[in-house]
C-alpha cells in the first residue's frame, strides 16, 4: 500500500517535471508568435542571437552544476558520520597550495570564455550598423500606454506597433528610438529582441528584424506605478502588402461621419479633446492617446481588454473597472451622452 | 536601634513578586538600557525574526494575489504597498539586522573580549534601527490614515527616480521610504563601525589576525562594506528629500535632473549590499560547517582572501542591475567582465566547504543540514547569476520573474538557510537550552522542499516572458499553472517558519539543557557557561591557534602545529 502510494507521488511529480519540460521545449521549438512569450521561442534577429548564446551559456553552467552538485552529492554520501558512538576525529587538512590554485585557474578560464562570447554579442547587437531599407518608429513611453511615431510616415499609432516582416536576404529590420513622457519604462517584446529602458531626457534605442508575421505579445517591464500591471503591448508583424494597407488607412485623416455629430460634439465638449487627438477634429489634445484610427485597434486601454462597443462604453463610464489607476477620469456622462459619444468614437476607422 | 527605613536582607521580596507591574518594568527597563553586547545581540535577532515574519506575511499576500490570473484578492494599489514594503523590509528591517545580531553576539565571545568596542554606540545604533522600522511601518497607519493599507510606499524597494518625485507619487510614501532608511542606516553605520573595532582592536592575547575565527573576518569585512556602501544610499535618500521638500531637482527630471544618477546612486549601494548581506551567511557557514564535519576549515587564508576579494570587486559592479537602461557597448562590456570575476572568489569558497567536508565524519544535526542545503543552493544561485552577467541575455531576463527567483535563491536559500543553522547552532549558547532537532528536522525538510518548489519553478515564468512588479496578469499567457505551484510552495515555506517560531518559544522553556559545548566545537564562545555572565570570562583567555578549544581537547595535537 505505501510502496503503491510512493509510486504514485513518484509519478506525479513525474508529470509535473513533464509538463514543465514540455512547456520550455514547446516554447524552443516552435516559430512564430505565441500567446505565451517564451524567450526561448524566438522570431527575430536580436532575440535569435541572444537564443543561441544562452544555449551556449546554459551548457557551461549547467556542467558546472553537474560536476559540482555530483561533487557535493558524492561528499555527503560518503563521508557523513556511520556509528554514533565513534567519537575519533578524522585526519585534519589544513589546505593544499596546489588543489587551490588548481580551482582557482579554472574558474578563471571559464570567466575569460565566457566574458570573450558575450562582449562579441554585445557590439553585434548594440552597435549594429543600421542598413539603408530600415524603418525608423520613435516610441514614448506613458503612464500606461505607449505611443509609436513614425517620423518619416506621418503616423501616430498606439499600444500596437505594426512593424513590416523582415528577410535574410534583403533585410528591413525596424529602429525604434526610445523615450519617455514621465517616469522609466521598459520596452519588452519578448520575441523579438530583449528589453530597453525608455528615460525622461534620455534617447534608448532598440532594434528588431522579425522573421515570422504575425502578433507579438509584450509588456512594459520597469515598474512605473499603479497600473504598470496592464501597460500591455502589441507589435504586429505585418507581410509588405498588410503593412502598406495599414499605412495607407493610418495617414488618412478621421472618418467624418455626419449621423454621428452629436457624438462629436460631446467629444469636443466634454473635455475629451484636452487629451486626445482625432486628426481633422478639434481635438488636439497630447496628453492621452491618438484617437484618429481607435477602431483599427484590436484592444483598448493598453491591451487591457478587447476593443467591443461595449467595452469602449463601459470604459468612459467608468475607467477604473478595467484599469484601476489609469489617468483617465471618469467624466460623468449620462446614458445618452455615453451613446452618443461610443457612436462617434465607433466610427473612426 | 531598630530602623525600618533600610530592609532587611532576604525579607523583602517574596517569590510572588516576580511578576508584579515593577517588576515587569524592571526586567522592561533592564532591556532598553543595556549596553550589553549579548542582550543587544538578542535584541537584533528577536528585532530581525519579528519582521522575516511579517515581510514573510506580505510575500503570502503575494503570493494569494498572482495564484491564478485576474485575482481580486488586492488592489493594484495595496498590491504594490505590498511588494514595496516585502523587499524593504526583507533587505532592511530584517537582512540588515541578522547581521548585527550574530556579530554582537559572537564577536566579543570568539575573540576573548568583555564587550564590544563602544558599548554604547552599539545600544545607540539598535534603537536607531529599532525606530527606523517602526517608522517604516508606521507609514501604514501614517500619512494617508487608516484606510485602505494606508500611505506605505509603493515604489519598489528601489524607489527609482522620478517614479519617487512629488509630480508622480504625491502624498508621503517616499518620504517614509527615505527617512526610516536614512535612520536604519545611520544604526547600520555605527554598529560596522563597531564591529570594526571591535575585532582589530579587542583581540585576547594570542589572537593575531591570521587566527581570528573566520565568522568574525567575514563579518567584519561585511560592516566595513556596509559603511562604504550606506553612505551614496543616504546620500541619495537625502538629495531625493531636497528635490520632494526644498525643489532640488537633482532627480526630477520635468526639470531637467536624471534618472539615471539615482539608479547609479542606488546600485552603488544596492550591488554590494547583497555581499554585505550574503557575507554574513558564509560567516555562519564556515563556523558550522568544520564542526559537524569534525575537520579544520580547509584553506582558512583562502576564504579570508576571497572574502576580501568579494568584498572588494563587489564595489565595482553595481551597473549589471542596469543592462537596460541605455549605457554604451563599452560600458556594458566592462560590466559583464567585473560582475564575471566575482565568479572566481565564489567559486574558491564553495570549493573550500566541499574540501572541508572531504574526509571528514559528518554529523547532520539541524544546524549542518541547513548549511549542506545552503551550499548547494549557492551553487545555484550563483550560475543564475552568471547567467544574468551576460548582458544580451540580461536584456531578455532583466525584471523578469528569472531575476526574483535569482536573488530569492541568495536571500532564502543561502541567506536564510544559514541563519537559520546559525541560529540552531548558537540558540543553546544564549539560551542553555537546545531547540528541539525533531521540530528542527520538520522546520528543515518543510523549508526545503517549500523553497525549491517555490523558487526552482520560478525561473519558468520569467523564461515565459512574465516581468515582475505586475499585480495581476492575462489568462491566456500560460504562466496561471506555474504561478499556482509557486504559490503553493510559499505557503509550504511559511507553515515551516512558524514551526520554527514554535520551535524558538517553546525549546526557550522545555528545550534539553545544553551544556558549555554540546557540538564539541573548537571557538572561545564554547568555553563560557551558556548563557554566558555579563562578564564573558572569568579570566581572559589566551590562544595558541586558530581552534583553542581544539587544543584543549587534544594536547597530544594541538593546531599550531600546522599554523
Amino acid at each position: 500500500m505505501l510502496e503503491k502510494s510512493v509510486q504514485y507521488v513518484l509519478f506525479r511529480a513525474k508529470s509535473w517535471w513533464l509538463l514543465f519540460a514540455f512547456l520550455i521545449c514547446g516554447a524552443a521549438f516552435a516559430e512564430g508568435p505565441q500567446a505565451t512569450p517564451s524567450i526561448f521561442a524566438p522570431s527575430s534577429t536580436p532575440a535569435d542571437e541572444i537564443y543561441h548564446l544562452s544555449l551556449f551559456v546554459l551548457t557551461i553552467t549547467g556542467a558546472i552544476f553537474v560536476t559540482v552538485g555530483g561533487l557535493l552529492a558524492f561528499v555527503v554520501f560518503r563521508f557523513r558520520q556511520r556509528g554514533e558512538d565513534d567519537t575519533t576525529e578524522p585526519a585534519q587538512i589544513y589546505g593544499s597550495t596546489q588543489v587551490e590554485l588548481a580551482w582557482t585557474v579554472i574558474p578563471v578560464l571559464i570567466v575569460v570564455v565566457l566574458f570573450l562570447t558575450t562582449a562579441r554579442m554585445i557590439f553585434a547587437i548594440q552597435d549594429a550598423p543600421k542598413p539603408k531599407a530600415a524603418l525608423d518608429v520613435t516610441v514614448v513611453g506613458h503612464q500606461f500606454w505607449w505611443e509609436f511615431n513614425y517620423p518619416n510616415l506621418g503616423i501616430h499609432a498606439v499600444n500596437e506597433l505594426h512593424v513590416p516582416l523582415s528577410n535574410q536576404q534583403s533585410p528591413t529590420p525596424t529602429f525604434l528610438k526610445l523615450l519617455s513622457a514621465d517616469v522609466i519604462h521598459s520596452f519588452w517584446v519578448p520575441q523579438l529582441a530583449g528589453k530597453t529602458d525608455l528615460l525622461p531626457n534620455n534617447v534608448n534605442e532598440l532594434w528588431v528584424d522579425p522573421l515570422h508575421p504575425g502578433m507579438y505579445v509584450g509588456q512594459c517591464a520597469q515598474f512605473c506605478g499603479v497600473q504598470h500591471a496592464k501597460m500591455l503591448l502589441r507589435v504586429y508583424v505585418d507581410t509588405p502588402d498588410q503593412f502598406a494597407a495599414w499605412v495607407k488607412n493610418q495617414q488618412q485623416p478621421a472618418v467624418a461621419d455626419d449621423s454621428v455629430a452629436v457624438g462629436r460634439h460631446v467629444f469636443e465638449t466634454q473635455a475629451c479633446m484636452n487629451c486626445h487627438t482625432i486628426k481633422g477634429t478639434a481635438a488636439t489634445g497630447r496628453f492621452g492617446p491618438d484617437l484618429t484610427h481607435l477602431m483599427s485597434r484590436d484592444t483598448l486601454a493598453s491591451g487591457a481588454m478587447a476593443n467591443t462597443k461595449e467595452n469602449l462604453r463601459e470604459w468612459i463610464r467608468h475607467p477604473d473597472t478595467f484599469k484601476e489607476g489609469a489617468l483617465m477620469p471618469a467624466m460623468q456622462l449620462n446614458d445618452q451622452q455615453l451613446d452618443q459619444i461610443t457612436a462617434y468614437l465607433a466610427t473612426l476607422r | 536601634m531598630a530602623d525600618s527605613t533600610y530592609p532587611i536582607p532576604g525579607a523583602v521580596e517574596a517569590p510572588s513578586r516576580r511578576w508584579s507591574q515593577a517588576a515587569v518594568l524592571e526586567w522592561l527597563n533592564s532591556w532598553v538600557t543595556t549596553v550589553d553586547h549579548k542582550k543587544l545581540g538578542i535584541l537584533y535577532i528577536v528585532y530581525a525574526i519579528f519582521f522575516l515574519l511579517v515581510g514573510g506575511a506580505e510575500a503570502i499576500a503575494i503570493r494569494i494575489q498572482l495564484i491564478q490570473p485576474n485575482m481580486h484578492f488586492l488592489s493594484p494599489q495595496v498590491f504594490n504597498r505590498i511588494f514595496t514594503m516585502h523587499g524593504t523590509t526583507m533587505v532592511f528591517l530584517f537582512g540588515m539586522t541578522y547581521i548585527f545580531g550574530f556579530a554582537n553576539y559572537l564577536i566579543p565571545l570568539m575573540i576573548g573580549a568583555r564587550d564590544m568596542a563602544f558599548p554604547r554606540l552599539n545600544a545607540l545604533s539598535f534603537w536607531l534601527t529599532f525606530f527606523g522600522g517602526i517608522l517604516l511601518y508606521y507609514s501604514f497607519i501614517g500619512g494617508g490614515g487608516l484606510y485602505g493599507a494606508g500611505n506605505a510606499p509603493d515604489v519598489m524597494w528601489w524607489a527609482y527616480a522620478p517614479l519617487t518625485e512629488r509630480a508622480f507619487s504625491p502624498g508621503h510614501a517616499p518620504d517614509y521610504w527615505a527617512l526610516s532608511l536614512i535612520v536604519t542606516g545611520f544604526g547600520t553605520i555605527g554598529a560596522s563601525i563597531n564591529v570594526i573595532s571591535t575585532a582589530f582592536c579587542m583581540r585576547c592575547k594570542g589572537m593575531t589576525l591570521m587566527r581570528l575565527p573566520l565568522l568574525v573576518w567575514v563579518m567584519t569585512v561585511a560592516s566595513g562594506l556596509a559603511l562604504i556602501t550606506i553612505t551614496p544610499l543616504t546620500a541619495a535618500q537625502v538629495m531625493l528629500l531636497i528635490d520632494r521638500y526644498l525643489g532640488g531637482h537633482f532627480f526630477d527630471t520635468q526639470a531637467g535632473g536624471s534618472a539615471m544618477i539615482w539608479a547609479h546612486f542606488f546600485w552603488i549601494f544596492g550591488h554590494p549590499e547583497v555581499y554585505v548581506l550574503v557575507l554574513p551567511a558564509f560567516a555562519i557557514a564556515n563556523e558550522v560547517i568544520p564542526v559537524f564535519s569534525r575537520k579544520a576549515m580547509f584553506g582558512y587564508p583562502a576564504v579570508v582572501a576571497s572574502s576580501v576579494a568579494i568584498a572588494f570587486v563587489s564595489l565595482g559592479v553595481w551597473a549589471h542591475h542596469m543592462f537596460t537602461i541605455g549605457m554604451t557597448s563599452v560600458g556594458n562590456a566592462f560590466f559583464v567582465l567585473s560582475t564575471e570575476l566575482v565568479g572566481i572568489p565564489t567559486a574558491i569558497k564553495i570549493f573550500n566547504w566541499l574540501a572541508t567536508m572531504w574526509g571528514g565524519k559528518i554529523r547532520f544535526a539541524t544546524p549542518m543540514l541547513f548549511c549542506t542545503a545552503f551550499v548547494i543552493q549557492f551553487l545555484l544561485a550563483g550560475l543564475t547569476g552568471i547567467i544574468l552577467s551576460i548582458a544580451p541575455w540580461n536584456w531578455q531576463l532583466h525584471n523578469s520573474y528569472f531575476v526574483i527567483a535569482h536573488f530569492h535563491y541568495i536571500l532564502v536559500g543561502a541567506i536564510a538557510f544559514c541563519i537559520f543553522g546559525g541560529i540552531y547552532y548558537w540558540y543553546p549558547k544564549v539560551t542553555g537550552r537546545m531547540l528541539s532537532e525533531k521540530l528542527g528536522k520538520w522546520h528543515f525538510w518543510l523549508f526545503v522542499i517549500g523553497f525549491h518548489i517555490t523558487f526552482d519553478v520560478m525561473h519558468i515564468p520569467g523564461i515565459l516572458g512574465m516581468p515582475r512588479s505586475i499585480y495581476t496578469y492575462e489568462a491566456d499567457r500560460g504562466w496561471g499553472t506555474l504561478n499556482m505551484i509557486v504559490s503553493i510552495g510559499g505557503i509550504i515555506q511559511a507553515i515551516a517558519v512558524l514551526i520554527f517560531a514554535w520551535n524558538l518559544i517553546s525549546s526557550y522553556f522545555k528545550g534539553k539543557i545544553a551544556g558549555n559545548d554540546p557540538w564539541d566545537a573548537w571557538t572561545l564562545e564554547w568555553s563560557t557557561p551558556s548563557p554566558p555572565p555579563v562578564y564573558n570570562f572569568a579570566t581572559d583567555p589566551v590562544v595558541t591557534s586558530r581552534r583553542p578549544l581544539w587544543d584543549l581537547k587534544h594536547p597530544d595535537d594541538p593546531d599550531w602545529h600546522y599554523e
